[in-house]
């Protein structure tokens, strides 16, 4: 704890007389019997950059949503400029000159830039709009603060990057003087984060005040002046950045420390599952699969590392059973699949984990044991058409028991248990009949750090018993550490494989970015590993 | 204003909404009667008099919620598995029509194998009249409300060109009517001389084992799965089409049902106005139910003696029976909002 002050730490020096833009005092909420928001003050002065640190469920998201006016503070207050904001008022800290910059981007993409910069800015009842005007007040903000963008261009033509920019365009253009950023990197290349980095120091020189909000502590590391850690809806500490070291942040995250993976060579077999030039159809907005071959090996993790969006989804839902390819084959031990479905994957002894807990991978309002059985229900638990009750909820006790699921008792609502609970329930139903091959999709994405290394152990025990493991993930540091292999897709395609440690972080980022190293392209099926 | 979800609502709560329902669907009820210029208590009392006040009154009261119960269970079934099937009127009136055309001597069977032929057959009439509304849902995304709604009218003007024409009873003085059921066709009555019949037992049968396949079979499992969450069904493994498919089939064979038994144990005949709108309440028999299916026994049950109640209330107090639409209407929006209070807290700002 050395040089880390739990208690409020005198600011650095250069801030110290910078007037507060942003003042938070005791802000509680409370949902029922939980408390988001446990009397959380801090304040925000003119032109630093604080990070707002925390695992998903600490509260940041809260804490942000009362800022915002969407929820009401149960006690406590919020004061912009020295002025009190208005509770539950969402134009209020709007007109307060407070900007946010969403996770997931608020654009229309049917519209162009401007257009969706200047949308809700005008008087509905004006009868002409100065474009003009508009189009140069955007170009020179675009210029001062290097958010180099396109004002006539369609957002749906935009990259992840450029929609980033306009976000924060958006924010400026309405005069925003404190800019709030919620897990701006989660969607970026690393070379995009450089960027994004580089423009968040301009902002700041220009006398802005921003609120970086993240789990990523290298980054809070990189770019903040000051640091403030939320664990579980409180503030348990507040550093100038320089005065405090990563492990220290980490520690006071969790509460505890934690201990990387420890990963022993793979023993690796034969290939297990076999993708040969296969492509998906197009479907909705998701990058379909183009071409692509690679195998998965017996005993061996393969990491799968891209910036969203880029197919993974096409190649997560092909391997569920979900989509079929377009053309293109795939073989498992040694038999080419047909009449591919999630019964089929099942079938086939591919144990899977999806990306989306609520969404797909659970039925919320169902009970932890209809959950759980909800993948063998038919062989396993049924008899003549008739379920048997009795061994799905000893199933259900024994996946509970074995995979410390914490929940009241198998016949809960699936929706009452947290995050970290729903995935080792998913875990333990893809994991218990001891599969084969496991898709393991953003395995860890949204836990607490406690969950986390939880999946982590499962993953590698079940590599140790010879399972051959795709790990797709958009946490870079996640692939680095699991991963015996890495492919990168980009764009539908993947690049050729590296061993561990072969490819420096710098190699993949641009692989991410779409930029094919010539020297390990792929050039055709045969050399997939 | 905003909705929160209550993470567990207590015993308390579960049962204080739905009572607070239906005192607020009597209050309601009690302000019309007022308007109509009679006393309150005495008009609820007459109603409820009228509704299960003698043995006459009581029996004609299950009588009327015999089809009911066959449309709620209908609705329940589908609803459950999200297949919006507003179409049990249309299947309530093809199973008539089956009804009628194997009832009327064309099968030469003694009653024992006769009704249970027909039974099956009025019962796959309904299954495959719903089937179509559900294979365009799955195969192209056409909206079952839509599809099964429409065939509602489409069904009853066909029916009305069979009584027109082929199944018109060349005796019955040019009355657009069917001939009548042949004795072996009918159901028997329950009891000599009154107007309840078998059906009601085939109706608690039905609820019986479609409560049973809800909760006990892997059918049912898909069927409540596939309801709450189709892309997490599918994921999972569920054959979703085929479960959508399966539950479009039960749940047109149940809603067919109602008019076999209006048929052959009541009418004895088809009629243009054998259904008085079965099809349409036996939806808010299912709500009021909350989709359970022995639920649906108990509402219909409600349903049909507030109209049968209603009824004999109007001859004799001259308020008019519509008072028993406004306070069926009025108990499924006041369970509709109790339901939503047990599970939501209103947060004014």
């Amino acid at each position: 704890m050395s040089g880390f002050n739990r208690d409020m730490p005198s600011p650095e020096e250069s801030f110290e007389n910078a007037p507060v833009v942003l003042r938070l005092s005791g802000v509680t909420k409370r949902f029922g019997s939980l408390t988001a928001n446990d009397a959380i003050s801090f304040s925000v002065r003119r032109g630093e950059i604080v990070a707002l640190l925390g695992e998903n469920g600490a509260g940041k998201t809260t804490l942000m949503n009362i800022l915002f006016g969407h929820y009401v503070a149960d006690e406590g207050t919020v004061e912009a400029f020295g002025k009190e904001l208005p509770a539950g008022d969402p134009r209020a800290a709007l007109n307060a000159g407070i900007g946010m910059v969403h996770q997931h981007f608020t654009l229309a993409e049917n519209m162009s830039v401007l257009e969706n910069i200047v949308l809700g800015t005008e008087s509905m009842w004006l009868i002409r709009f100065d474009h003009r005007a508009a189009r140069t007040r955007i170009r020179k903000l675009a210029n001062d603060f290097g958010l180099a963008v396109d004002p006539d261009k369609r957002v749906a033509a935009l990259s992840v990057g450029e929609r980033q920019r306009v976000e924060i365009l958006k924010a400026l253009y309405r005069d925003a003087r404190v800019l709030i950023l919620d897990e701006p990197t989660a969607v970026l290349t690393p070379n995009e984060t450089e960027a994004l980095f580089r423009t968040l120091k301009i902002l700041v020189a220009e006398g802005l005040s921003i609120i970086f909000i993240s789990h990523k502590l290298n980054e809070v590391m990189a770019v903040s002046d000051r640091v403030l850690v939320l664990r579980g809806g409180r503030l348990v500490g507040e550093s100038v950045t320089s005065r405090t070291t990563r492990a220290e942040l980490a520690q006071l995250m969790v509460g505890r420390e934690i201990p990387p993976p420890s990963v022993a060579p793979a023993t690796v077999g034969g290939p297990i599952l076999t993708f040969n030039e296969v492509s998906t159809a197009r479907t909705g907005t998701g990058t379909p699969l183009d071409k692509v071959s690679f195998s998965l090996n017996a005993g061996e993790i393969t990491g799968l590392a891209g910036v969203s969006g880029n197919g993974q989804a096409a190649l997560a839902a092909l391997l569920s059973g979900i989509e079929r390819p377009m053309s293109g084959s795939i073989t498992i031990g040694g038999k080419p699949v047909a009449n591919w479905s999630p019964q089929a994957a099942l079938s086939s002894g591919i144990g899977r984990i999806p990306e989306d807990r609520h969404a797909i991978g659970t039925i919320v309002d169902m009970s932890v044991t209809e959950n759980a059985i909800s993948e063998r229900y038919r062989t396993r638990f049924s008899r003549h058409g008739f379920l048997d009750w009795s061994a799905a909820r000893s199933f259900a006790e024994e996946i509970i028991r074995d995979y410390d699921v914490k929940c009241p008792s198998p016949e809960t609502r699936i929706r009452l248990l947290s995050g970290g609970n729903m995935q080792k329930l998913i875990l333990g139903r893809a994991l218990d009949s001891d599969p084969s091959i496991i898709l393991a999709n953003q395995p860890t994405r949204g836990l607490d750090v406690g969950a986390v290394s939880y999946v982590h152990q499962r993953l590698l025990q079940a590599r140790e018993r010879g399972a051959a493991i795709l790990l797709i993930s958009e946490d870079l540091d996640e692939i680095l550490a699991l991963a015996d292999r890495i492919v990168v897709i980009s764009k539908g395609r993947l690049s050729a494989p590296s061993a561990r440690g072969e490819r420096s972080v710098r190699e993949i980022g641009e692989l991410m970015a779409g930029h094919q190293d010539a020297a390990l392209e792929l050039a055709g099926a045969g050399n997939a590993a | 204003m905003r909705l929160e979800p209550k993470p567990q609502p207590s015993l308390a709560e579960t049962l204080f909404y739905p009572l607070g329902a239906i005192v607020a669907t009597f209050a309601v009820a009690a302000l019309l009667v007022l308007a109509a210029g009679a006393s309150p208590f005495s008009v609820f009392a007459l109603v409820a008099k009228g509704a299960a006040g003698s043995q006459f009154a009581l029996l004609e009261t299950l009588t009327r919620a015999t089809p009911l119960i066959f449309t709620g269970l209908a609705v329940a079934v589908a609803f459950r598995a999200r297949l919006w099937n507003i179409g049990a009127e249309a299947q309530l009136y093809i199973g008539a029509v089956v009804t009628i055309v194997l009832g009327t001597g064309a099968l030469p069977l003694p009653a024992p194998i006769l009704l249970p032929v027909i039974m099956l057959a009025v019962m796959a009439a309904g299954a495959l009249l719903l089937l179509g509304p559900a294979v365009l849902k799955t195969s192209f995304g056409v909206d079952e409300v839509v599809t099964t709604l429409l065939l509602n009218f489409i069904v009853l003007l066909f029916v009305s060109m069979l009584l027109e024409g082929v199944l018109k009873d060349p005796m019955g003085l040019g009355w657009p009517q069917s001939k009548r059921v042949i004795a072996d066709a009918q159901l028997p009555r329950l009891i000599t001389g009154k107007r309840l019949h078998f059906g009601f037992v085939i109706a608690i049968a039905a609820a019986v084992v479609t409560w049973v396949i809800m909760k006990k079979t892997a059918l049912g499992y898909e069927m409540r799965a596939v309801g709450h969450n189709p892309d997490a069904a599918r994921f999972a493994g569920i054959p979703v089409n085929r479960v959508l498919m399966k539950t479009a089939l039960l749940s047109g064979g149940l809603a067919a049902l109602a008019g076999f038994s209006e048929v052959a144990g009541l009418k004895g005949n088809l009629t243009l106005d054998l259904s008085p709108g079965f099809g349409y309440t036996g939806i808010v028999v299912a709500m009021l139910a909350l989709l359970n299916p022995l639920g649906v026994v108990a509402a219909a049950i409600f349903v049909a003696g507030i109209f049968v109640g209603a009824d004999a209330m109007s001859r004799s107090a001259g308020v008019p029976s519509y008072i028993a639409e406004v306070m069926v209407a009025t108990a499924l929006l006041t369970m509709v909002t109790a339901i939503m209070l047990t599970r939501y807290r209103i947060r004014w700002r």
